[in-house]
């Protein structure tokens, strides 16, 4: 009993006080949820690598409440299950809550029909969500990992992002999402850590959207598992219990390929996504304070299709671009950005295009610090911008 | 899982695996202590299956073990061999698959001349396995849904998808329904209900379970029915698909034809068990192989798979049939097997020659018809194959569109810049077979 308390008790202070997560089927599913949940939970020294800013909802999306972005994740997958009679969530142990308790508590709302296990299979997992996508289900899928999206990528590229073009549009699979945890979080090594949207962003036919917050995960997951178009949906698992905000608690969706500038500057374009955002805002401030640069930071939230135009304009006004993500630097989605962002906007360019990405190797376990395109590479670079 | 099986009438790998180890079984302990780990097992482990020990260590042979017998109504002249087994088909109805399977047949020949010719792209035959195609759709509910891996035009073929569709598929032309995207016997057809073909096999696997879980929770009493080669089986998908389809319990027929090789690969070095269907029961999955070129085994095969299915238990089906044709038009099935196995198939074994006999003892069709039968498909096929030559490509703005529902900003971009490209240098592309170039902006 005492043990059971303890464990409640970590719970609870992982999904905030909300009660209604300890609905569990069995101490030792419990167990096994939060010894995963303990394994990749950033403690309080990884923390220190960033800080997350926090975001204001549109009011008009109504009454608020606090949520971390888990808890935006389930409230959105709550909301989807409810709205659409056809929605399934499936994947490898969602159905006693998923080993980030992103779906807790939902089998019991929903059925044993709409969110359960499925075997330990990614290619299957995917090739099932296709199949039920195109009899007309809304299916959404769960990966645990992004690192193990791979054995399902002939699926994704060659069957999802295709079906719809190849059959001349008789056939599709729109009403598919693919969920996946991404990023780095603090000692996930090689396999727990990856970024994988490069490989996806060369795959015409997918959408590739990322969040930066709860308010952001939860319109943009609504939007993803309701557009007509197979979507991958990657949650930076470094922000589940980090992030904490208020986010409306009714039924909205945010626009895919949209961008957002986030803070408004006029030196330097910062263009991130995901965890890397909270790192750019941080470097835009000490860039600012240090040699009183002033960047404007853009969250590009949707990778694929992406939004040029917001880019471009920031940067035709600030004459300055520097692009940053954790996976590695060659061929990374930066690249397409710099690109492109060079075509559209030569005559404005004051400077190279810079990136500040992850080193061009696996992703390291005990030199992850190292590794990371942490604030201090940011600032570096955005000095180097600067005195160009 | 024994005597659910054994009602398909069939031995199943456990009985098998039983049969080998017949001395061993009267080892089993039944000491009190073991009833915990017996139970456990029984329930958790083996799905209520009966768990038993043994002091006797014994590997299981598979080589010594019999294989799954092949399931046949009639015989190679084409008489009943039980004739309890007789579905006893109408004469209008076996007219109807008579016709279908030649008709197959003769289109194969003049696409596949046609290809070499020069006059299409690719092509690949369906000769020998005509039975398997026509035997299981003729079996099925007309809506059931298809998944197909590409030599299987004789199910679309039954359901009504005309020549015209076909040839105008394999010219990739305007009237073609796939829009010219895809290599010609790439079929799809939402009206038919059979999925487009694509290219990566055995994708179309566990995409087709999923379908089928989708059938069962609005219960609209159709099924899936997924048909892949035996090459296809040794896919990651195959595998994913049979798993899934067992634990999730979903209303789908796994149709394998397995035709002896997969290109140049013959079946030993695809694999080193009892066929694909001896892998059925390893993941509770209900059995049977049939004989690929009787048209009544696949059939009635199919037919007792769709009752199973409807009741969300997942069938297997391996029809044992051979590649008569080449793999392809790309390929030279003469570098790795000889010309005497494909004449015994073709002349002695033929499954349209097979059901012939069996029209013309029940007095149904006369070898003089044939002539005249043979006269006016050809012609049929040629005529259909004239008319889609003539027909124009789409224009290129096609190839832009259904990438995404609705086009985003970098298409329309991308398409523009080929239009100011196409201003200049129009003379260097092939414009005059694609016309209608601004059919949409």
């Amino acid at each position: 009993m005492r043990y059971m308390h303890h464990i409640s008790e970590t719970i609870d202070s992982i999904c905030l006080g909300d009660r209604r997560f300890l609905r569990m089927p069995s101490l030792r599913t419990l167990k096994l949820g939060v010894q995963l949940v303990r394994q990749f939970h950033p403690s309080t020294k990884q923390l220190a690598t960033f800080t997350f800013s926090a975001s204001k909802a549109d009011p008009s999306f109504g009454e608020t409440t606090k949520m971390n972005l888990c808890q935006a994740v389930n409230n959105a997958m709550d909301i989807a299950l409810k709205s659409d009679p056809s929605a399934c969530l499936f994947g490898e142990d969602v159905a006693f809550g998923g080993v980030f308790r992103c779906s807790v508590g939902l089998q019991k709302k929903y059925g044993k029909d709409r969110v359960f296990n499925t075997p330990l299979c990614e290619q299957g997992i995917a090739g099932f969500g296709i199949g039920l996508a195109v009899a007309g289900a809304t299916a959404i899928a769960e990966v645990q990992f992004a690192d193990y999206i791979f054995p399902a990528f002939d699926q994704i590229v060659n069957e999802a992002a295709k079906y719809r073009y190849r059959s001349g549009g008789l056939f599709d699979c729109g009403k598919l999402t693919v969920r996946a945890t991404w990023g780095a979080v603090g000692h996930g090594g090689l396999y727990h850590s990856q970024s994988p949207e490069g490989y996806f962003a060369h795959t015409p036919g997918l959408k590739i959207v990322i969040p930066r917050g709860p308010i952001q995960a939860k319109g943009l997951l609504l939007s993803c598992i309701r557009d007509d178009d197979p979507c991958l949906f990657f949650e930076p698992k470094m922000l589940y219990r980090t992030a904490v905000e208020e986010v409306p608690i009714g039924d909205y969706q945010l626009e895919l390929s949209k961008a957002e500038a986030i803070r408004d500057g006029k030196d330097v374009t910062l263009v991130g996504w995901g965890t890397q955002l909270h790192i750019l805002m941080e470097a835009a401030e000490i860039a600012n304070e240090q040699f009183g640069a002033s960047c404007e930071v853009i969250d590009l939230k949707t990778v694929l299709p992406w939004d040029v135009d917001t880019v471009a304009e920031s940067v035709t006004k600030t004459g300055h671009l520097l692009v940053s993500h954790e996976a590695p630097v060659t061929c990374g989605f930066a690249a397409e950005i710099g690109t492109t962002i060079q075509e559209r906007c030569f005559l404005n360019l004051e400077a190279p295009i810079m990136r500040v990405c992850g080193w061009d190797t696996p992703f390291p376990h005990v030199y992850e610090p190292f590794y990371l395109p942490t604030k201090w590479r940011v600032v570096d670079a955005i000095k180097k911008l600067s005195n160009f | 899982m024994l005597s659910r099986l054994s009602r398909l009438g069939l031995p199943t790998y456990a009985a098998i695996a039983h049969a080998s180890l017949a001395p061993i079984v009267t080892h089993y302990s039944t000491a009190e202590t073991d009833s915990f780990r017996v139970h456990e097992f029984s329930e958790k482990y083996f799905h209520h299956r009966k768990a038993q020990f043994t002091e006797k260590m014994t590997l299981i042979d598979p080589l010594h073990a019999p294989t799954i017998p092949i399931y046949r109504v009639t015989d190679s002249t084409g008489k009943f061999v039980d004739p309890s087994q007789d579905p006893n088909f109408d004469k209008e109805f076996a007219i109807d698959v008579y016709r279908k399977m030649s008709v197959l047949e003769q289109m194969d020949k003049i696409l596949y001349d046609a290809q070499r010719q020069g006059r299409i792209s690719f092509y690949m035959t369906n000769f020998g396995e005509e039975a398997s195609h026509i035997g299981s759709a003729a079996a099925l509910q007309d809506d059931d849904l298809i998944y197909a891996q590409y030599r299987e035009a004789g199910v679309l073929l039954w359901r009504g998808f005309s020549l015209h569709d076909f040839i105008n598929q394999c010219y990739g032309n305007a009237k073609d329904i796939g829009k010219g995207k895809q290599m010609p016997v790439h079929y799809g057809s939402l009206e038919h209900h059979f999925v487009a073909i694509s290219s990566p096999l055995a994708t179309q696997i566990p995409q087709a379970v999923g379908s089928a879980y989708a059938f069962k929770r609005v219960e609209n009493g159709r099924i899936v029915v997924v048909y892949f080669g035996e090459g296809a089986a040794s896919e990651g998908d195959a595998h994913a698909a049979l798993n899934f389809a067992s634990t999730l319990r979903c209303p789908v027929i796994f149709f394998c034809r397995n035709n002896g090789y997969a290109i140049s690969t013959p079946t030993n070095e695809q694999y080193g068990g009892d066929g694909i269907a001896g892998r059925g029961p390893g993941y509770g999955i209900k059995t049977i192989r049939v004989d690929g070129n009787d048209f009544f085994a696949v059939y009635n095969a199919t037919k007792l798979a769709r009752e199973v299915a409807l009741q969300n238990e997942p069938v297997l089906i391996e029809a044992m049939t051979y590649r008569i044709g080449h793999h392809s038009t790309s390929d030279d099935s003469t570098a790795y097997r000889s010309a005497d196995e494909v004449k015994i198939w073709n002349k002695k074994e033929h499954p349209i020659a097979r059901f012939r006999t069996y029209l013309i003892d029940k007095g149904w069709w006369k070898e003089g018809e044939e002539i005249e039968w043979q006269k006016n498909m050809r012609k049929e096929v040629l005529t259909a194959f004239s008319e889609a030559e003539k027909v124009q490509m789409l224009g290129p703005h096609e190839m832009f569109e259904d990438v995404y529902k609705t086009k985003p900003l970098n298409l329309i971009e991308q398409q523009k810049q080929l239009d100011e490209h196409l201003q200049h240098y129009a003379e260097h592309y092939p414009l005059e077979r694609f016309g209608m170039m601004h059919q949409k902006d």
